[in-house]
This record gives structure tokens, C-alpha cells and sequence, in this order.
């Protein structure tokens, strides 16, 4: 139905951290060899690699130190956290056609200690580059940090919408309640309240400390391969039914502002509509979702650009215990990268694969399809996995 | 202030006043004042205290005086016009001494001035200034000239001193000088098509209109509505005072933009408030479009 035949056949990570103490080729190294394992894969099998454009290690290096031999397909997917489900999208385009027979997607990073994104760079406006002139229209207003640059579209959706500061809270506060029952999270037994989110300090209003995700050291990989393959490997596959990249029309990275309205993420709608025409699915079908949360506003605007919800009504969704375990779309059981850690969308991947194992820390009961987004505010990707019944 | 005409003109009135003399010194030429000289010097000469004659360099120690204010001299006349017209830096470029003959032990000194030349003003590199150059000649109780000394100074504009470059700079290419040169005539610039009008910001190379790559502006009327906002607190941002407010403002010419807004407390920003733009110089060079509160 999809065009696609391919599955996610092994994850991998290293521990999540604040100062992982190794360099992020390691990481890499680690995480990729860890994905190997659990599919019980040998590097020497690896012929194709997917990462993001701003992951700092280069495929070769990463294949020298595992001993991955001979390279067939490589491919590199840009614009940040919007990167995550395009590695995948790519690697099972690369399986579907041949192109590759196993492909390790990976993100490695040192984001805590290393280079932190949070931090203003006052270089970005001033590159000759087409998004160095983008940033220039924003950076030396001191516009120059990802909270500040979804802080405006927040302000324009509380403000359309009558929606509040504590209506953002409860996404951080459900996001640290799967967190704390989830031994690989950051934030495993540490769950906040909403008096928690209201009392932390403004960052970029209206979003308060307890709005963005959390800095992380670490990595995350992912086998793809076909799904008759992953079918005679060690673990079940999840099956990759859709997977799509979008950009929108008037797109730019984190500062479309000049777009009719604001309230809303085209490009994740662009994304959404082609992972329910490649499925044949609705939101209905979806047990549960993995929403890229690196701040709060956003997952309320995806709940509704991908049709869990109608416009506008995502605070209340949320409100209702709607994205809690146990509500009517559990989003991000593992606790999110408000709550897991900010592995770039990668860590969100391995989730939607464990819950279709079955194997998750916060298991959602009767999971046959996930739907996994990315990046948001950039262009972004998304995919349905699904477990092999389907 | 006094321009530089003008100074060159108080100059030739110096220079025609020929020489000036100057107080006497205030005591004869006196062998402790040489022995002083000749030990802080390290000159073991013995020739000086044995015939008692000054060393000659010695010439501007007998009649050296303390600064007087009120000093009318042409030389102070011609420096405080300088320091009055800006020129207040002096180093010291010319000294040129010719002796005539020995000082002896027990003549009382006396300084003459000649104000010679003011040339300028000049580019250098401690900044625009002129040289001012006189002579001293020294004679001794009969009027007899023992040694002169030409003396020439740059007295120089410091250069003002440069405001720390604004670290948040934006690149600027060909498809978006005219909205920064714009700014910094205080013109809100707003691209438009040449061939099909449309209006455009952020500007761009081709109109994604008619595909026309002809581009003119309108210059906004400069009134806005504030369509969104953000209170920047933390983390601190370079060149930045923290809380500050960026917002995306609309303007009734169909186009938003982004800026600061400022000259208002950031609790009183809200989204649908009236704004108008001002122009802040960050540094020497660039200028930012920002934005004021205005009545509706």
C-alpha cells in the first residue's frame, strides 16, 4: 500500500546524560554497535548509513570504528530535529529500491557539555549563506535562541486561542509523569506539578523554564532494513507504513512569522496528510504518538495540524488528560524530550519501536501503530510504524 | 569652536610678533645645578666643573618654569586655541638645538620665543592635527646668544573613541543593502516588483509572483501593529540588556517585520498594540529599525 517495504530491526543507545565524558564519535560508535546487537546484525552486513547534516560525525568515521566495511548508500537529511524520521524515511527508501540492504540511521551528540543549541551563537546572522540572510531579518534583535523563536508563535496561538501559560504546563507536566516511571529518563522519579511549572522562572515569554526540554549527552541508533529480512532477525520489526518529509510554502527554520497565520505548522501538516495517505490510516488507528517536544506550545499545535484534534482545541485535549497514559492518545510515554532526554528526535523512534515490541517502560496496551514526528518549527518528517500484523 | 582658518590665522599674528622675551632664569648658571645635571646624566666629563661652563645641553634647565595659567606667550596663545578647537593631543616630533657658545658659571640667562610656523591641518596616523614649531633663543646678560632650539609639536583630534562593535550583526548582500541603507537614512524600506508591485519583506531576488528579478521599494509609512511578541530573559544574549522585548510587527502596507520594541515597560507590550518606528545605532556603524508605542 505504501510503496515501502521496510522495518525497524534494531535500536540502540548509550546512557542519557549531562556530561557523557566521551567524544560524540564514540557515542556514535556505541550507539550504532548496541543497534547492531539488538538485531542481531554484524557491522560487516551494514551497507547503507542515514544521519543528520549536523551530527559531527561523518558516516566513514563512524563505519571505521565499528568496522562497517563497504558503503552503498549514505545520506545526510538537514534543518536539525526536523532530520529525525527522515533518516528512517530515507533509509527504507534506500532498502525498498535496493539501493541498500541494511542501513544504520544515527544521531550522536555532546549537547549538555559539548556546543549547547540553547545558547545564543551571535554568528548565525552573519553568514552569506541563504539562512544566515534568514537570520538576519531576526538575530541582531537579539531574536537568537530556539525558546525565543517558538515563543512567538506561542504568544500568537495563547493569544488566538484564549489558551494560558498553565495550559502549556500540563504538556510539561505529563511529559515529566512518563518520565519518572521510565528508568532511562532523565527525569526518572522526578515528576513536577503544575504550581511547579507556574513558579519556574520565564525564559522567553511566555514560556517558563519548565516549557523546554532538557540539554542532553548522548546517542541513538536505528536498523532499517526490509521487512522480510527484519522478519528472520532477532527482534519484531516495526514496520515502517509511512514515512514523509514536508517543508511549507513561506518556510523558514524556526521563524516562519511571515506566513497568513501563526497559530499553526504547516509543514507538519504537509507531513501528517502524506502519512495518512500512505497508510490508509486515520488518527483513530494511532495507539499512540510520539511528539517531538522541545518546547511545550508545539505539541498542542501538532496534536491539531495532524488531526487528533480540530484547531484550536489542543488546550483542551490536554486539559482532558487527552496525551496522558491512560487518555485517549498517550503522547511520548517514555516522558518525551522534556522528560527522556534531547536526543534530536531519535530517542521519540526507539520508543514508538519498543511499544510496538511491547517492550516499553510505559507500555500502552494494544499498540499497532505509531505515529512518530520530528523537529517542529523547521522543515520537519514523520512516519506510522507499525507492528507486523498490520 | 575655532575653525581652522581662523587658526591659521592667530598663527601668522604669533609669527609676527617676531620674538617675545621670556622671564630671565631665576638663578645664574651655578655649579651644583651642573653637578646635579652631570650625575643624573651619567657624564664623567671632567672638563664642565674644572673650566666652569655648563654643558650645553643644559640650555632650557636654567629658565625651565612650571606651567602659569594665564600665560600669554604666543606659543600658549597658539596652544590654547589649538586645545579649544579640538586639538587637544601633543607629542612632541621636532627638537633641534645649535650652541653657540659655552655657558659660563655666574650668567643669568634669558629665554626669548619666536612663534615660526602652524602647518595644517594633516592626516597622521594619531589623528588630523598641525605642527606648531617656535624657537627659543637663550642670551646672556649682554645679549649675547648662547645656544637656540627648534621645538615642534603635532597638536592632533584624538580620534573619538569607537563604540564597541554590536556583536549581533546581520550579513547583507546584494538583495538586501537597500533595506539597510534604507535604515540608516531613517527610511523603513519595503521591497517591492518593479514589474508587478508586489510588496515583500523579508526581500528577496526574484518575485515569487511574476518571477521578475526587477526590484524597487516603497518607503513604509512607519506605523505598525504588534501581531506577536517575545520577552527575552534568559539565557543572556551578547550586546543585549535583559529583559527586552522582540515582536513581529504588521504594517498596513500588507508586510510584517521583525524588531524590538522599546521606550516601554516589556509588561505593557500585548499583541494589537499600535507602534511606530524609530532608528537605534547599535555601534558606529549599524543601524536597527525598532520600534515605540504610539496612540492608535
Amino acid at each position: 500500500m505504501t510503496g515501502l517495504d521496510a522495518a525497524v530491526a534494531g535500536i540502540g543507545a548509550t546512557d542519557f546524560s549531562k556530561d557523557s565524558g566521551r567524544s560524540e564519535l564514540r557515542l556514535a560508535a556505541e550507539a550504532v554497535l548496541a543497534a547492531l546487537d539488538d538485531a542481531g546484525l554484524s557491522p560487516a552486513e551494514v551497507d547503507g548509513m542515514v544521519t543528520f547534516t549536523q551530527d559531527a560525525n561523518q558516516e566513514i568515521a563512524v563505519a571505521r570504528e565499528v568496522g562497517i566495511g563497504d558503503l552503498r548508500f549514505f545520506s545526510r537529511v538537514d534543518y536539525g530535529g526536523g532530520a529525525a524520521c527522515a533518516t528512517v524515511a530515507h533509509a527504507a527508501m534506500a532498502v525498498t529500491t535496493g539501493a541498500a540492504r541494511a542501513v544504520v540511521c544515527y544521531r550522536a551528540f555532546n549537547e549538555r557539555s559539548g556546543r549547547r543549541f540553547g545558547q545564543p551563537d551571535a554568528g548565525l546572522g552573519g553568514q552569506p549563506s541563504s539562512q544566515g540572510m534568514e537570520m538576519s531579518w531576526h538575530v541582531p534583535y537579539g531574536l537568537v535562541t530556539p525558546a525565543a523563536w517558538v515563543a512567538m508563535f506561542a504568544r500568537r496561538y495563547l493569544h488566538t486561542y484564549g489558551a494560558t501559560s498553565e495550559d502549556l504546563g500540563r504538556v510539561a507536566v505529563a511529559m515529566r509523569r512518563h518520565a519518572a516511571t521510565n528508568p532511562a529518563a532523565w527525569f526518572h522519579g522526578r515528576p513536577i506539578t503544575l504550581a511547579d511549572h507556574q513558579a519556574s522562572r520565564w525564559i522567553a515569554e511566555p514560556l517558563r523554564l519548565l516549557d523546554c526540554c532538557q540539554e542532553s549527552d548522548g546517542a541513538v541508533a536505528l536498523v532499517v532494513t526490509t521487512t522480510g529480512r527484519a522478519r528472520d532477525l532477532r527482534r519484531t520489526p516495526a514496520v515502517v507504513t509511512a514515512a514523509a518529509q514536508g517543508s511549507g510554502a513561506g518556510q523558514m527554520m524556526m521563524t516562519s512569522y511571515y506566513r497568513d497565520d501563526m497559530t499553526g505548522l504547516p509543514e507538519m501538516s504537509v507531513v501528517g496528510s502524506r502519512l495518512w495517505e500512505m497508510s490508509g490510516l486515520t488518527p483513530a488507528d494511532i495507539q499512540t504518538a510520539i511528539l517531538y517536544d522541545h518546547f511545550t506550545p508545539f505539541v498542542l499545535t501538532q496534536l491539531e495540524e495532524l488531526g487528533f484534534c480540530g484547531r484550536g482545541e489542543a488546550a483542551g485535549y490536554v486539559r482532558d488528560g487527552g496525551i496522558e497514559l491512560g487518555g485517549r492518545l498517550p503522547v511520548n510515554p517514555h516522558g518525551g524530550q522534556l522528560g527522556e532526554a534531547y536526543i534530536h528526535g531519535m530517542n521519540g523512534i526507539a520508543e514508538a519501536v519498543r511499544q510496538l515490541r511491547g517492550t516499553a517502560a510505559n507500555q500502552v496496551s494494544g499498540v499497532r501503530n505509531v505515529l512518530v514526528t520530528a523537529g517542529t518549527g523547521v522543515p520537519t518528517s514523520g512516519l506510522i510504524l507499525s507492528g507486523v500484523s498490520n | 569652536m575655532t575653525g581652522d582658518g581662523e587658526l591659521r590665522e592667530l598663527a601668522a599674528k604669533q609669527a609676527a610678533l617676531g620674538e617675545v622675551a621670556g622671564a630671565p632664569a631665576a638663578d645664574p648658571v651655578n655649579v651644583p645645578m651642573i653637578r646635579h645635571w652631570l650625575s643624573a646624566m651619567g657624564d664623567a666629563n671632567p672638563v664642565y666643573l674644572d673650566t666652569g661652563v655648563a654643558p650645553p645641553a643644559m640650555a632650557q634647565v636654567w629658565t625651565m618654569q612650571a606651567p602659569v595659567s594665564g600665560d600669554r606667550s604666543p606659543v600658549n596663545v597658539m596652544m590654547t586655541a589649538l586645545d579649544a578647537a579640538g586639538y587637544t593631543g601633543v607629542v612632541a616630533t621636532n627638537c633641534e638645538q645649535t650652541y653657540h657658545r659655552y655657558a659660563r658659571v655666574g650668567e643669568l640667562l634669558t629665554p626669548a620665543t619666536r612663534f615660526t610656523d602652524l602647518a595644517g591641518p594633516k592626516r597622521t596616523a594619531l589623528g588630523v592635527g598641525f605642527f606648531a614649531t617656535w624657537v627659543i633663543t637663550w642670551y646672556a646678560d649682554a645679549g649675547e646668544p648662547v645656544a637656540e632650539m627648534l621645538f615642534r609639536v603635532l597638536k592632533f583630534r584624538p580620534p573619538e573613541k569607537r563604540a564597541e562593535p554590536y556583536p549581533l550583526r546581520p550579513a547583507v548582500n546584494r538583495d538586501t543593502a537597500f533595506f539597510w541603507e534604507g535604515v540608516r537614512r531613517g527610511e523603513l524600506r519595503v521591497q517591492s516588483c518593479a514589474d508587478c508591485g508586489e510588496l515583500r519583506h523579508p526581500p528577496g531576488p526574484m518575485c515569487p509572483r511574476c518571477h521578475s528579478v526587477n526590484r524597487a521599494h516603497v518607503v513604509a509609512g512607519g506605523e505598525g501593529v504588534v501581531y506577536s511578541y517575545v520577552v527575552h530573559h534568559h539565557p543572556p544574549v551578547p550586546g543585549r540588556e535583559t529583559p527586552f522585548v522582540v515582536a513581529v510587527v504588521e504594517l498596513p502596507e500588507g508586510v510584517r517585520i521583525v524588531g524590538n520594541v522599546v521606550g516601554c515597560p516589556p509588561e505593557s507590550v500585548d499583541v494589537g498594540m499600535p507602534v511606530r518606528v524609530t532608528y537605534r545605532p547599535m555601534d558606529d556603524e549599524l543601524v536597527l529599525p525598532v520600534w515605540t508605542p504610539r496612540e492608535s
